[in-house]
């Protein structure tokens, strides 16, 4: 055979393969359009059910990312920031033509459980449809229900800013096929009925995981480091497993409370991504909370005798105890000047500032969110009792805020400092600066 | 240690943990700035660092060793007052007055970095001082009209800054 026909035969062989690869996946990553119906009307839906759907959004955290900040409710446009790009969130208000009106409950169904959206298209995973497939066929009824009776506005999408090749959609078909299984919650008969309760909660419609559990570098969660403790918005998602580094360890009814309020004495202030997931809890039972918190804790384990007796000791103590005046020290003198006069008052939280070994910020696994509060403070928040506290943007250098944060870490946490706080430090003065 | 306010150099006695807020006005005898919850919540204190606003009653002075504070009285004076100033005199912005300090001094930080600052961006910055007369909407007007005052250049003076 001559070299030619040889290289002939090689090309069509691999031109072939190619063709058959390529087919088998676009038959694979393809999904039939669903026909568009008229907008139901609210007549159309039981009262009932729709009440309930309200509360399934709030657990879901729906309006939180399809609200654009200043934008109307559900129409979507919002910025979610991802390592891939920015994505905008969707308009999911019943306006046939930029919303969902169109969309048959069998659309719906399809979006929240496949992450396929009406017209046949994979979705982006910044939708957390990985966890809604868990949901009960009720829930999404109702949750339906609730989107399909709201205000329409029309607002059309905004295009994502994603790079090639990911701004092209059927490759999400690959990465549905590498992480994401579809299918219900199923009942663990060996935990009780609010254990249950509470991870088909967290698991599913709260998607705790897709901020507290860490995300490998096709950003999708690491199965093996569930709660391990994540990223969102440039803020740190801590650890909520038995990795947890609470300096007191939280328990089932302090975790309930503090999703409730917002905060705990004992723990500390919800904020960054945090805050609206508190808000939207105001519109969820309490019994579903309790069962969240409930289930949370129970995967947290029982924490070692030690911790516990040191926790007893921060929990009875009124202020930290005095340390000796270190004048040398940079970091001691900028915590005596400016934050002792708050921090070591004794006065509890919502109103006093919490003892800063009792706080997540100072001991947890990350120094992102100690340098958020330092930096931004911690402005009012709605209108219920929430702790304040002055931010120091634009007086902090970058050595006095190494110096500060090394000696909180050593006199609170008893730790040593974390291994990339020099570069954490630069990011949020650079990040201030922008803002 | 020294402190530079508004343009001018000076020697300052008190322990370097002390408020700035308490140096500028029992050292310096500036008291435009004004203390109000001395917890950094109201924003009466603020004052301008390097340009950004800042609340003068928990920053010590130890952190502002080579940096440029400025203060009301350093956007201009009483015969010759600063575009904010004049802004607010102008629209009549002031009820009992305990805020507006803050309020000129965070708005002109604002405005230095943007004079062209939309209406959202300048009630986002303002939200957090505290006035308890009510006068927000005319403070709204002033600091709108400040920014345009800082765009005509007859009016655009210098406002003190050395940079």
């Amino acid at each position: 055979m001559s070299f030619a026909s040889r290289f002939a035969r090689i090309t069509v062989g691999v031109i072939v393969t190619l063709a058959v690869v390529s087919a088998l996946f676009f038959a694979f990553a393809w999904h039939s359009s669903i026909d568009p119906v008229e907008p139901p009307t609210a007549s159309a839906f039981d009262h009932a059910v729709v009440l309930r759907g309200a509360q399934l959004a709030a657990l879901g955290e729906c309006v939180t990312c399809h609200t654009a900040a200043d934008g109307r409710v559900f129409a979507g446009g919002r910025a979610i920031p991802t390592p891939f790009g920015t994505i905008y969130s969707t308009n999911i208000t019943p306006d046939p033509l930029t919303g969902i009106g169109q969309w048959s409950l069998a659309a719906f169904e399809r979006a929240m459980r496949a992450g396929v959206d009406r017209k046949g298209r994979d979705l982006y995973p910044a939708f957390p449809y990985d966890h809604f497939t868990l949901l009960r066929d009720e829930d999404v009824k109702s949750l339906y229900a609730y989107l399909m009776t709201r205000q329409p506005v029309r607002v059309p999408a905004h295009p994502n800013e994603l790079d090639f090749p990911l701004n092209f959609r059927p490759l999400l078909a690959g990465w549905k096929l590498l992480f994401f299984r579809q299918g219900r919650y199923r009942q663990d008969r060996s935990h009780d009925e609010t254990w249950n309760r509470g991870a088909y909660l967290a698991e599913g419609l709260a998607h705790c995981g897709a901020c507290h559990t860490p995300r490998n570098l096709l950003g999708a969660e690491k199965k093996d480091q569930h709660f391990g403790g994540g990223e969102s918005e440039n803020w740190h998602a801590y650890a909520i497993n038995s990795a947890s580094q609470s300096p007191v360890p939280w328990e089932a009814n302090t975790l309930q409370f503090y999703l409730r309020n917002g905060w705990h004495a004992l723990h500390g202030v919800a904020r960054g991504p945090m805050t609206p997931v508190v808000e939207n809890m105001a519109g969820v039972p309490e019994t579903d909370v309790q069962a969240m918190a409930a289930y949370v804790i129970s995967l947290m384990g029982q924490p070692t005798p030690e911790r516990v007796r040191h926790a007893e000791g921060l929990a009875t103590r009124k202020v930290a105890p005095p340390v000796a005046a270190q004048p040398d020290n940079v970091g001691a003198t900028l915590y005596t000047a400016a934050c002792a006069v708050c921090h070591e008052s004794g006065r509890p939280l919502p109103f006093g500032g919490i003892d800063l070994a009792l706080s997540i910020g100072v001991s947890g696994e990350d120094p992102t969110n100690l340098l958020h509060v330092v930096l931004e403070g911690l402005p009012a928040a709605g209108e219920a009792p929430m702790p304040i506290m002055p931010g120091f943007a634009h007086t902090l250098s970058d050595p006095q805020l190494l110096a500060l944060l090394t000696y909180l870490r050593s006199r609170f946490a008893a730790k040593p400092l974390w291994s990339d706080t020099e570069t954490a430090i630069r990011h949020a003065q650079e990040a201030e600066r922008r803002r | 240690m020294e402190l530079k306010v508004n343009g001018r150099i000076h020697s300052v006695a008190a322990a370097p943990d002390t408020p700035l807020l308490y140096v500028l006005r029992e050292d310096l005898q500036l008291n435009a700035a004004k203390y109000g919850c001395g917890l950094g919540q109201c924003g009466a204190c603020t004052v301008m660092v390097d340009g950004e606003a800042v609340l003068s009653c928990v920053v010590p002075i130890l952190l502002l060793q080579g940096k440029e504070i400025m203060t009301v009285e350093g956007l201009g004076s009483i015969d010759k007052p600063g575009p904010m100033q004049r802004a607010f005199i102008e629209e009549q912005a002031a009820q009992c007055g305990y805020c507006i300090p803050g309020m000129m001094m965070r708005a002109q930080a604002l405005l230095q970095k943007n004079p062209q600052t939309s209406d959202a961006e300048i009630r986002r910055q303002l939200e957090q001082n505290l006035c308890r007369c009510g006068t927000h909407m005319r403070i709204l007007r002033a600091v709108r009209r400040a920014a345009q005052l800082m765009q005509t250049p007859e009016t655009a003076v210098d406002t003190g800054r050395s940079t």
